[in-house]
């Protein structure tokens, strides 16, 4: 018997996604972060080390993924192992996922996509190459994020060849195959621009897509390139015809539970996560999330995703910076916070999904 | 071809397995060819053979060659 077994997950994924407001939400928040982490306590020892030192619910910063083997569950019940992509030299972060941890990561990016695609399955062309997720051994993020979008299309077409070089014809091809149909399109941010939305207008094509864009994975290497959210928008609207664009904002260490970005261009908290902005220098967490003190409270994304049973993952600190923009009240009408990612705090390593692809 | 044996095939084409590697005992993550990408080819075959389109929470529920003969059964489709 674990505390595991306590949490009531489909209790958790009946709720209405974006449906509760603030207070709803820290109730719900409240109760389960209080079982998580006694489960977490009894079974991960490093763990229980550290809610002795440093008190219930501590956030662990996401480095602590690389230096530590952070384990809830015995060695045999690890079904799958979760690694950041790392450049060469860096360290990468180990996920440990057990059967029932990873099948819920599958239900809850499902149930958080389809608020956004609907809930039939649609055609599905993926901004990658095949080869990503042709090596099972090495599971990346990069795979794992693909073979999560998988689950939720069909007819999935990959748009890049194994030398990430646009097969255009592929393309042309499904396109042809679902012209009477809305498409989903998903990729990492930085593949899709370099690969995809560059390769085309270099041939000059401009294709006519009915259909919905998710991407991912940080724009470290766009905001280099000075393309930001408004003008990768743009483009690839002119470029493919595409207007419904979501981006989202998730991390390896707290797969399924990603924060995507509505019609407004916010970023929302869904019912199975939360985030924080936490102060670089005394790490108190802001809890002023009124609109009149917007300003100034910037700070590092402390983010809480309450899938988590199989590895002390769900109150996690991250490394980037961001604000909490409101509260229940986006135009687009979804309830719950909603926020802004600026990017890495100055000094931190890179990292990410498509950021540490090295350009061959 | 009846439903079962088309059920079988898509199993043992998917995963490269012998007949005699059916039943219960086949369970997601029990072989190696059954993993997450296995699974995904596993999916797209049975769609194939029968037709359907499965919704997502059924793909993810879909852990076992037993559980599997059930999910069908909602698609009308009787082994």
């Amino acid at each position: 018997m674990t505390g595991a077994n306590l949490l009531d997950y489909n209790e958790l994924f009946c709720i209405e996604p974006y449906s509760l407001e603030v207070s709803a939400k820290e109730a719900l928040l409240a109760q389960w972060l209080k079982k998580l982490g006694e489960h977490h306590e009894k079974n991960c020892g490093p763990y229980a080390r550290l809610v002795k030192a440093l008190g219930a619910d501590p956030a662990l910063p996401v480095r602590l993924f690389k230096s530590h083997e952070l384990r809830s569950i015995p060695k045999e019940d690890v079904v799958k192992t979760m690694t950041s992509s790392g450049t060469t030299g860096q360290a990468v972060s180990r996920i440990y996922l057990d059967k029932a941890t990873s099948a819920r990561q599958s239900k809850a990016l499902a149930q958080i996509v389809s608020a956004f695609t609907g809930k039939s399955r649609l055609p599905l062309l993926v901004i990658d190459s095949s080869a990503v997720i042709k090596n099972r051994a090495m599971f990346s993020a990069r795979g794992a994020g693909i073979l999560g979008f998988s689950f939720l299309g069909r007819d999935v077409t990959y748009a890049l060849d194994d030398d990430m070089q646009l097969n255009l014809q592929a393309v042309k091809e499904f396109c042809e195959r679902h012209s009477d149909n809305a498409i989903m399109l998903f990729g990492f941010t930085y593949m899709i621009w370099l690969y995809f939305i560059q390769a085309l207008r270099e041939r000059n094509e401009q294709l006519n897509i009915n259909g919905v864009l998710i991407h991912g994975g940080g724009w470290k290497k766009l905001q280099d390139q000075q393309v930001s959210n408004d003008s990768f928008k743009q483009i690839v609207h002119e470029t493919t015809g595409i207007t419904r664009i979501h981006n989202y904002y998730g991390m390896v260490e707290q797969t399924g539970s990603i924060y995507m970005e509505c019609e407004c261009g916010h970023l929302h908290v869904s019912e199975l996560s939360d985030i924080q902005i936490v102060n670089p220098l005394t790490l108190e967490i802001n809890n002023n999330v009124e609109k009149s003190s917007l300003a100034g409270n910037r700070g590092l994304i402390r983010c809480t995703s309450l899938l988590p049973t199989s590895y002390p993952g769900h109150i996690l600190l991250t490394e980037d910076v961001g604000e909490i923009l409101g509260v229940d009240d986006c135009p687009c009408g979804r309830k719950g916070k909603y926020f802004a990612v600026y990017g890495r705090l100055e000094g931190a390593e890179v990292r990410g999904c498509s950021d540490t692809h090295e350009r061959r | 071809m009846t439903n079962l044996q088309k059920y079988n095939d898509a199993f043992i084409q998917s995963f490269s397995i012998s007949e005699a590697d059916l039943g219960s005992e086949l369970v997601y993550q029990s072989i190696d060819n059954w993993d997450s990408v296995g699974h995904m080819q596993l999916i797209a075959a049975i769609e194939d053979a029968f037709d359907i389109m499965l919704d997502t929470d059924d793909i993810i529920d879909f852990s076992s060659y037993t559980i599997g003969i059930d999910i069908l059964k909602k698609y009308d489709v009787e082994l």
